[in-house]
C-alpha cells in the first residue's frame, strides 16, 4: 500500500528522523485548532496517494487567518489525478539552505535494495542530476556506506553526520516495515545545517500485510475494493465508461491496451484470478453494477478447462435476477462455446470469436 | 548456467530418460490434488506428494505421500518439485524442498512477500538449485512434460521458445502460435512478482542455446525493467534466431497496481514505453495485439532466410 505523506512522517518521527513540527485534519474546524497550535506561517498539503500535487496547487503557503479561512476549503476541494483530498496537512513553514533527494527501493533486477541520493533534490525522480546510486543488498545500510554517500554527495561536517544518520534510520524503517520504496524529496538542509525530511513517500509490500497488523490503520478501501478482495479478485478502478472483466492480469492488461487503441473508455480492470466459474463472473458483475458510469462490459475469459456454458450461466442469472441490464460484450475461449451463444440469445449479452470483434462491437455499441 | 533441460529431460543413458521423477509439495489440497491430476493426466511422472501429517497415505491410490520434503527425496531421488501451498508457508516449504536436495522449484503461490522470496532465492544460490516463480504458471516442454498449472489445449510440440509473465496471456499466445503451425520447444512462466526467481534474462539463458530453436517470443507487462535488460542481452550476446515481443499494459495508469504485484509503473520505471523502445533497439518487433504476434514472427522469419 502507498501511504500519505503524513503517515509516511509518523513512521519516519517513530525511526527518529527529523520532521517539521505538523498536524494531519479532515475538516476546517480541526485544522483551525492545529493552525492555532502551530501558529503562522505554516504550509497547507493536500494528503493524496500521489505525485504532483505541488504543480495542481496542493501545497500553499498561509500567513495569517484570512488566508487560512480561504486556502484551506479550495485546497481540501481540489482533485489531484482524480484523487480527491484523504487529509489536510499543517506544517510549520521551513528555513532551507539545500535541498536533497534520498530514497531506498527494491531494486527488481539487482533483488536487493538500492540508495538513490543527491544533492540536487526537491524536483521528480526523473529529473534528478548527479544521482547517486549504491546497491545495498537485503541488511541494513552500513555506517561507512552511508558516510560515503554523504561524502559523495560533497556533505560536510554535522550536516554530514545528520545526513548518514537519516539515511541508516531510513534503511532500518524500510526493512523492518518490508517497504518497496522509502523516499524523502526533498530532504532539507537548513539554514542551521540541520537535516529535515520535509516530504515523504512510503510504499509497502502489499503481501507482507498479514506480518504487520501497526500498518493496518493506513490501509484504505472503498467498498467495492474490499468485496473485489474478499472474491479473490484484483480490482483498479479507471474512469471511463466500459468495464473490462477478464482472467489473469496479463489479459486483462492487454484487453485493456486493445479497448484503449480502438477509442474505448475503460471503467475499470477487473482479474477474476485464473479459474472462472458462475460464481466469480456473477460476483464480478455485481461489483460492476455498483459502479454507476459503466455503460458497458467487455469480457476477457480464457478458459482453456473452463465450460463457457458455466460462464454464460452467470449472465443470464445477473439480467434474471436484475442486478443489471447492461449489454456485455463478451468473448470467452473454452469448451462449448456454441451452446453458451444459444444459451445466450436474445439477452443482452453477445458473444464473439474474437476479442477484437467483441471489442469493437462494445466500442460501437457505447455512446460516450 | 543450468540446464534446464538436463534437469526436465535427462540424459539418453539415464535410466528415467524423458520420465523425470515431480514431487508435489500440498499434493492433498483442493487446488494441487485437481493440478496433480492434470500434470498425470499429461504424462508427467509425479512419483511422490508431501503433506505433513499425511505420510503413508497414498494419492489416487498410486502416489505415495511423506510428511517431509526430506523423506521424499530420500525415497525416490527426485530433482524437481512443484509447490501449492499457501503464500505464507512458501518460505518454510521452499527451504525444506532446497535443503532436501530439490535443484528446479516450481513455485505456484501468488501473494508471496518480497522479502520471503529473496531470502529463498539467496539459499537457491548457495545450493545450485532453480526457482521459477512465484506466481508463475509453471513450466511446460510440450508432448512431453508439464509442471503447471497450464491448460493442455495450447500447447504443441515445436521449435519455438516462448517465456511469459502472465500466465493467461502465456496461454492465449501459445494457442496463437499453435494455430499458425509455430510449436514450443518449451515454454516458461516468469510469474507476475517483482522478484522473480528465474528472470527473464535467466530464462533467454537457459533457452539460447537449444540447437534446432527456430524462434523466441517474450511475452512481457509492465513494472520492473526485466524486457530492457533481456533486450540488452539479446543486442550484446548476438542472439540471430527470429524474435517478437508482446508487452502488455501500454494503457495502464502510474503508481496502480495492475493485478499482478509486479505490474506496476513508478515515474518511468516500468513503463511500456521504456520495454518497447529497447525492443525496438534491439531490432525486435512488438506486438500490439496477442494475434499479431504469429504474424510477427513469420515474417521475421522469411526475412531471415
Amino acid at each position: 500500500m502507498r501511504l500519505l505523506e503524513f503517515q509516511a512522517k509518523e513512521l519516519f518521527r517513530e525511526y527518529g528522523i527529523n520532521l517539521l513540527e505538523s498536524r494531519a485534519s479532515n475538516d476546517i474546524k480541526e485544522g483551525r485548532r492545529h493552525a492555532e497550535e502551530l501558529g503562522y506561517p505554516f504550509v497547507i498539503k493536500i494528503q493524496v496517494p500521489v505525485g504532483g500535487r505541488g504543480k495542481a496547487g496542493g501545497i500553499q503557503k498561509c500567513q495569517n487567518a484570512d488566508e487560512f479561512e480561504l486556502k484551506y476549503p479550495s485546497v481540501m476541494d481540489l482533485k489531484i489525478k482524480g484523487e480527491s483530498a484523504r487529509a489536510i496537512l499543517l506544517e510549520k513553514m521551513a528555513d532551507i539552505k539545500k535541498e536533497l533527494y534520498l530514497s531506498l527501493f527494491l531494486n527488481r533486477s539487482k533483488r536487493c535494495y538500492t540508495i538513490i541520493a543527491s544533492a540536487d533534490g526537491g524536483v521528480e525522480i526523473e529529473s534528478v542530476k548527479n544521482q547517486i546510486i549504491k546497491e545495498v543488498g537485503l541488511g541494513e545500510v552500513s555506517s561507512e556506506l552511508a558516510d560515503k554517500v554523504a561524502q559523495e554527495m560533497g556533505l560536510q561536517g554535522d550536516t554530514a553526520k545528520e545526513f548518514s544518520d537519516t539515511l541508516i534510520k531510513l534503511s532500518k524503517l524500510t526493512i523492518e516495515k518490508e517497504a518497496e520504496l522509502a523516499e524523502i524529496n526533498p530532504l532539507a538542509i537548513m539554514q542551521d545545517g540541520s537535516i529535515m525530511a520535509l516530504d515523504g513517500k512510503f510504499v509497502t509490500d502489499d503481501n507482507s500485510n498479514f506480518r504487520h497488523d501497526e500498518l493496518q490503520k493506513y490501509q484504505e478501501k472503498t467498498e467495492i475494493e474490499e468485496r473485489a478482495e474478499k472474491s479473490g479478485f484484483s480490482l483498479v478502478e479507471l474512469d471511463g465508461n466500459i468495464a473490462v472483466v477478464g482472467n489473469g492480469a496479463g489479459l486483462v492488461m492487454s484487453t485493456l491496451d486493445m479497448l484503449s487503441d480502438n477509442g474505448g473508455k475503460p471503467a475499470c480492470f477487473l482479474d477474476v484470478g485464473g479459474g472462472a466459474t458462475t460464481e466469480s463472473v456473477y460476483e464480478a458483475l455485481t461489483l460492476i453494477s455498483k459502479m454507476n458510469r459503466v455503460k458497458g462490459i467487455l469480457v476477457n475469459l480464457y478458459g482453456g478447462i473452463v465450460k463457457t456454458t458455466v460462464v454464460a450461466e452467470a449472465f443470464l442469472k445477473a439480467y434474471e435476477n436484475n442486478l443489471m441490464d447492461l449489454p456485455v460484450f463478451a468473448r470467452l475461449k473454452g469448451t462449448e462455446s456454441e451452446k453458451a451463444k444459444e444459451m445466450l440469445e436474445g439477452s443482452r449479452t453477445k458473444i464473439f470469436d474474437s476479442v477484437e470483434d467483441a471489442i469493437n462491437s462494445a466500442v460501437m455499441g457505447i455512446k460516450r | 548456467m543450468t540446464d534446464i533441460f538436463a534437469l526436465l529431460k535427462g540424459n539418453p543413458s539415464d535410466a528415467d530418460y524423458q520420465n523425470k521423477g515431480v514431487i508435489v509439495q500440498g499434493i492433498t489440497g483442493a487446488y494441487g490434488s485437481q493440478h496433480t491430476r492434470n500434470m498425470m493426466a499429461y504424462g508427467t511422472n509425479v512419483i511422490a506428494g508431501v503433506t505433513p501429517g499425511k505420510g503413508g497415505q497414498k494419492f489416487n491410490d498410486k502416489v505415495p505421500i511423506y510428511d517431509t520434503m526430506q523423506e521424499a527425496v530420500g525415497a525416490t531421488g527426485a530433482k524437481i518439485s512443484i509447490m501449492f501451498v499457501p503464500a505464507r508457508f512458501f518460505i518454510g516449504a521452499a527451504k525444506e524442498a532446497l535443503e532436501s536436495g530439490i535443484k528446479l522449484l516450481v513455485a505456484i503461490p501468488e501473494h508471496v512477500p518480497i522479502r520471503d522470496t529473496m531470502e529463498v532465492l539467496n539459499l537457491a544460490n548457495q545450493k545450485g538449485a532453480v526457482i521459477i516463480g512465484p506466481n508463475t504458471p509453471g513450466i511446460i516442454i510440450p508432448e512431453l512434460i508439464k509442471i503447471g498449472i497450464m491448460p493442455p489445449t495450447p500447447f504443441k510440440a515445436g521449435k519455438i521458445a516462448v517465456l511469459s509473465k502472465s500466465g493467461t496471456l502465456l496461454y492465449e499466445i501459445s494457442d496463437a502460435l499453435t494455430s499458425s503451425g509455430f510449436g514450443q520447444a518449451i515454454t516458461i512462466g516468469i510469474g507476475g512478482d517483482p522478484i522473480n526467481g528465474t528472470r527473464l534474462i535467466d530464462a533467454f539463458d537457459m533457452i539460447k542455446d537449444i540447437s534446432d530453436l527456430k524462434g523466441l517470443v517474450v511475452v512481457g507487462e509492465i513494472g520492473g525493467d526485466s524486457e530492457e535488460i533481456l533486450a540488452q542481452r539479446i543486442i550484446d550476446s548476438g542472439f540471430n534466431k527470429p524474435t517478437v515481443a508482446y508487452i502488455a499494459g501500454r494503457a495502464a495508469p502510474k503508481e496502480k497496481r495492475m493485478g499482478h504485484a509486479g505490474a506496476i509503473i513508478m515515474g518511468n520505471y516500468g513503463s511500456a514505453e521504456s520495454k518497447i523502445s529497447m525492443f525496438n533497439k534491439a531490432n525486435i518487433p512488438v506486438a500490439k495485439r496477442p494475434a499479431q504476434v504469429p504474424v510477427l514472427l513469420a515474417g521475421k522469419m522469411k526475412k531471415s532466410d
